[in-house]
């Protein structure tokens, strides 16, 4: 019997990997099953659980918050999201990071003050190299 | 003697300190492996989507995202990864100093500078040295996660969407080993041609999208930016605890000569005091005698 190999696989780490007979997926169409051979397939994903039927017929079951699907005729590849997606959870991801920087910043001017940022560095660089020679003496 | 009890107190203040360094040297030690592996543990994912993107541009060679492709430069947007606590050395002053040279490099052929940062050290850097910042996050902790991320990065994708920006670059520390560390800067927008010579794909063939191609296209590639900047967050961590090690000791080391010094000191004034204190009762006893 013919197999798929099988990655999942989260920014934040590998999740699973490894042959399978069957993999069960929730697409954003509703839940595909990847037999061995499928046809090449790119959806989006939905909160759900992938189901994996590895050759030895034992079932594993891994839960996704979203993400995506790539399907190769002897590959299937999940990339799960590590946290809830949508526009409007990022567009206020987007604002919180907005607002944050408005509050860390506010008085800063726009323009960076060039000359000052580099004597400063210049300064503190001075500085450490001096008392790395301090110790070594 | 007074003098003594000075002495003694600053040795004993001293010693303090020196308990303090080392524990957080040994703490750095410690968080360095575990930062280590979640810097790893971060590659297969964007080793994957690079390769999902390949297979999308080889299929679909009429459609060319905006991310793909070179426009002229007007503004470019910084992603600067720095870290939320002091301590560690030179880390975020080499960091910073390479972020200022590239931005005075612009500045000289006229390119805007847009600014998005990362970690609280940047933020009170560029509080007090001004720049055009869009947005900030802060107090990632000890294990970055991408969530924390999402918001600033989607600030820069939205950027450069519109045409606001026309490259976006993100510095950060590269961990090269635990005793070195050096600052970096990479271009993230738009991404540079993958070429995958995948030789089990057909020459025509392409996906099944569901539902649209485009949308997936775009939630692709903002999932490889976000993997690419969380990658950088991860390693910048990494840095942060191998310098901050290193750091540490060397503060360690220190103390422990001061405290030498010190005692050295004390206990020539000791010797001083006694010596004095016979000379005194010699010469009494001879004044008395005589």
């Amino acid at each position: 019997m013919k197999t798929i190999k099988i990655d999942i696989v989260s920014a934040e780490g590998e999740i699973h990997s490894g042959d399978a007979n069957m993999v069960y997926v929730p697409a954003q169409m509703g839940e595909v099953g990847i037999a061995p051979r499928h046809a090449p397939l790119l959806t989006s994903l939905k909160p759900g659980e992938v189901r994996v039927e590895d050759v030895d017929g034992k079932e594993h079951f891994f839960y996704v918050t979203g993400g995506m699907l790539e399907v190769q005729p002897h590959l299937v590849t999940v990339l799960a999201d590590t946290a809830l997606r949508g526009d409007e959870l990022d567009e206020a991801a987007a604002k919180k990071a907005q607002k944050q920087a408005e509050k860390a910043l506010e008085g800063a001017s726009e323009e960076t003050d060039l000359k000052r940022a580099q004597s400063e560095l210049a300064e503190a660089n001075a500085r450490y190299r001096a008392a790395q020679k301090l110790k070594g003496k | 003697m007074a003098g003594d009890k000075e002495i003694l107190n600053k040795i004993r203040s001293v010693k303090n300190m020196q308990k303090i360094t080392s524990a957080m040297e040994m703490v750095a030690a410690s968080k360095i492996r575990k930062a280590q592996d979640q810097m790893n543990a971060a590659k297969p994912y964007a080793d994957r989507i690079r390769r999902v993107i390949g297979h999308l541009g080889a299929a679909n060679p009429d459609y060319k995202h905006p991310f793909l492709s070179e426009r002229d430069i007007k503004r470019v947007g910084i992603i600067v990864v720095s870290t939320d606590r002091g301590l560690c050395g030179g880390l975020n002053v080499n960091l910073f100093k390479r972020v200022i040279s590239d931005i005075a490099e612009y500045k000289k052929e006229n390119i805007e500078v847009d600014l998005v940062l990362v970690g609280a050290k940047a933020v009170q850097f560029f509080k007090r040295l001004g720049g055009n910042v869009l947005a900030t996050t802060t107090h990632l902790g000890d294990r970055p996660k991408v969530n924390d991320l999402i918001g600033a990065i989607k600030i820069m994708l939205d950027a450069y969407n519109e045409e606001k920006i026309d490259r976006l670059l993100i510095a950060h520390n590269e961990f090269v080993s635990t005793m070195s560390q050096k600052p970096d800067m990479k271009t993230l927008l738009p991404v540079s041609s993958i070429d995958e010579n995948d030789e089990s794909l057909q020459a025509h063939w392409d996906y099944i999208y569901e539902p649209d191609a485009i949308d997936l296209l775009d939630g692709v590639l903002m999932r490889y930016i976000e993997s690419q900047v969380y990658r950088g967050a991860t390693e910048n961590f990494a840095c942060e605890m191998a310098a901050k090690m290193v750091a540490m000791k060397s503060a360690t080391d220190n103390a422990g000569e001061i405290i030498d010094k010190l005692q050295l000191i004390y206990n020539k004034a000791r010797q001083a005091a006694i010596t004095q204190e016979i000379s005194e009762i010699v010469g009494g006893a001879a004044a008395v005698s005589g």
